[in-house]
């Protein structure tokens, strides 16, 4: 029998310019699983991202999306896919020129041909869902960055997606809301069986949600699998990470004191 | 090899930096050993490191071994804090000869006009498509017909009067030598709606609308809702530039119609009050010198132009990369480059109607 994943991301590579950023990266997600893709700053996570949603072409590689080769997808065939697909960006990425309440609406009126007044009542649904009814006829300059944040989510579930990503969804949240955002994805996966790849570095939100993680390096991988088997992984960079062991990567060169033949206190010469 | 030592002067802070750097250059450096002592210093910032990190470079050029004496638990964690300034480390940026730099440009030129022209393909399917499908996105329509159009008016019909009482006065100047005077409706009537009408209004709208369309998708690249729509399945040429050029389209056309009405109104006046033409006479003169023929050409290029201009700024607010300073320069490119293809069409359409 074969198993096939919403999201099979095979030798990959992405560049700019002539800089290869993400260099043959394979990743498989479970259905129905929140799947965490973590690692440093630099390290290509939203890259990955960027390229696995058919914003960016692949240098080589494929990555196929509910069964579809993404990169090579056609203008109807890549937006039928994106149909089935959620996509929360870092930064909302609401249309400003609409309120909450169209925003959220617009693809259900562009991709359904249900009437009006249901999509009416499924757009007050969604906005219940993240506690932002009463906002609903509000534009996003007017809102707060995690009213911004939750908003977005309900415009990515609008159409019940069959795999939702996340670009850092608790970055730049109080504590508070960024717990009410992770019992939402857990929510989401656990009463619609919704497959769901999150991109982040923040370890207590990793450590709750997590079934599965992929950690990147320098643009490659250094783990892949569920949550618990990578945690013990005996790989340094991993150790670190998990640990929040500082690893200096800043400048790295000799010190001005030593430079000067000198210790500090206690250090042995 | 004598061992010397040198006591610093007091702080090694931002505002001693020129005594510090004095202080170190009138050292001599022999190629023997040199202690440093810090016991009168009490506070060190970033400046005083960068300058004993200087010191330390030339002492190593020069063979001399450094040591270090004296220094207190904070200036000697100071001076741990930071690495010895390494050059190999920072990036060599390239600058390209001018060779490398015109090759560089034609390979751009070749890249814009590219996209330029999938663009317009894109445009011209996804606006057949609507029409023939009735998707048209009605509400999006309406609203740039009133921001293109409706609002455009005051400043279309001001600046088009103005034209059109100038170039009657210009125009007045040279007539009333000869005794023709009455020939300044020919003037005023045949040169704006042939030519200035369209050409002035594409200008205005070039300046106004389409400066906002790059403005507008610019930004919209720039906080993700570009991408935000791509990954809704929503192909935005067909929901965001679509709607544009079909308002365009028809405002357009209008709006040039209104520049020739108030323009030619402004070169009444002129001739009326300034000239002493009756106002039947001049009336009467225009309707003799203006063809129907001018009129629709006019018309024509008006449709013609409004399409470049939105097209153009539609494609300088996608290629929109970087900050918020990038949406500048991309609406400036808007401008530019539509005013520039307008006035290219313009004489491309001169050739077309009136070269015989």
């Amino acid at each position: 029998m074969t198993t096939t994943y919403p999201l099979d991301v095979r030798k990959l590579i992405a560049k700019y310019g002539d800089r290869v950023v993400l260099n043959q990266i394979d990743m498989r997600v479970r259905k129905g699983t929140i799947h965490v893709i973590l690692g440093g700053s630099g390290s290509g996570k939203s890259t990955l991202l960027k390229h696995v949603v058919g914003l960016k072409e692949p240098a080589g590689g494929e990555v196929l999306l509910l069964g579809t080769d993404i990169a090579k997808a056609d203008e109807p065939e890549y937006e039928a896919v994106m149909a089935r697909v959620g996509m929360l960006f870092q930064a909302g990425a609401l249309l400003n020129s609409l309120t909450l309440h169209e925003n959220v609406a617009l693809p259900l009126i562009e991709k359904t041909k249900l009437p009006d007044s249901v999509i009416d009542d499924i757009v007050r649904m969604k906005l219940d869902q993240v506690s932002l009814l009463h906002a609903a006829q509000r534009f996003p300059p007017e809102l707060s960055g995690g009213m911004k944040k939750r908003a977005a989510l309900a415009r990515a579930m609008a159409l019940d997606p069959e795999i939702l990503f996340c670009d850092e969804p608790s970055a730049g949240l109080d504590p508070i809301t960024a717990v009410e955002l992770d019992d939402l994805l857990i929510e989401l996966r656990d009463r619609f069986g919704m497959t769901i790849v999150v991109v982040t570095h923040e370890l207590a939100s990793i450590d709750k949600i997590a079934d599965d993680v992929t950690m990147l390096g320098k643009g490659d991988v250094l783990a892949s699998g569920p949550l618990a088997n990578v945690r013990k992984l005996d790989v340094p960079q991993v150790r670190a990470f998990f640990d929040r062991i500082a690893t200096k990567s800043a400048g790295g060169g000799e010190s001005v004191l030593h430079a000067l033949g000198g210790s500090l206190p206690g250090e042995a010469q | 090899m004598s061992a010397e030592r040198h006591v610093m002067q007091g702080n090694l802070t931002r505002d001693r930096a020129a005594e510090v750097a004095a202080e170190l250059a009138d050292l001599r450096l022999t190629g023997g050993e040199l202690t440093l002592d810090f016991r009168e210093v009490r506070a060190i910032d970033t400046a005083g490191v960068a300058i004993i990190a200087a010191f330390v470079r030339r002492a190593r050029e020069n063979g001399t071994k450094l040591a270090v004496a004296g220094a207190s638990e904070n200036v000697a964690r100071t001076l741990e804090l930071f690495p010895l300034p390494n050059p190999a480390v920072i990036e060599n940026l390239h600058v390209d000869g001018l060779l490398e730099q015109f090759a560089d440009t034609l390979v751009k030129v070749r890249e814009v006009g590219l996209a330029y022209l999938l663009l317009c393909a894109d445009i011209v399917w996804f606006t057949v498509q609507a029409i023939i499908t009735r998707t048209v996105r009605a509400r999006d329509v309406a609203l740039q017909m009133n921001y293109m159009g409706s609002q455009a008016l005051g400043v279309v019909g001001l600046m088009s009067f103005l034209i059109g009482g100038v170039m009657a006065l210009q125009g007045a100047a040279q007539l009333r030598q000869f005794g023709a005077s009455i020939f300044i409706a020919d003037l005023v009537g045949v040169s704006l709606t042939r030519e200035l009408g369209p050409l002035i209004t594409a200008i205005m709208v070039a300046g106004r609308s389409g400066s906002a369309v790059a403005a507008e998708i610019g930004t919209m690249v720039i906080t993700e809702e570009i991408d935000a729509l791509r990954t809704m399945g929503l192909n935005p040429t067909r929901f965001l530039i679509v709607p544009k050029t079909m308002s365009i389209t028809v405002t357009q056309p209008l709006l040039t119609m209104f520049a020739n009405v108030i323009a030619i109104f402004g070169g009444f006046l002129v001739a009326v009050f300034y000239l002493d033409i009756g106002p039947a006479a001049f009336f009467n003169r225009l309707r003799e010198a203006v063809f129907l023929k001018d009129i629709i050409t006019g018309l024509v290029k008006s449709v013609v132009f409004a399409n470049i201009i939105v097209s153009i700024g539609a494609l300088c607010g996608l290629r929109t990369g970087g900050g918020a300073d990038a949406v500048g320069r991309s609406t400036t490119s808007s401008v530019v480059a539509g005013i520039f293809t307008v006035i290219v069409a313009d004489a491309a359409f001169s050739l077309l109607f009136y070269f015989d």
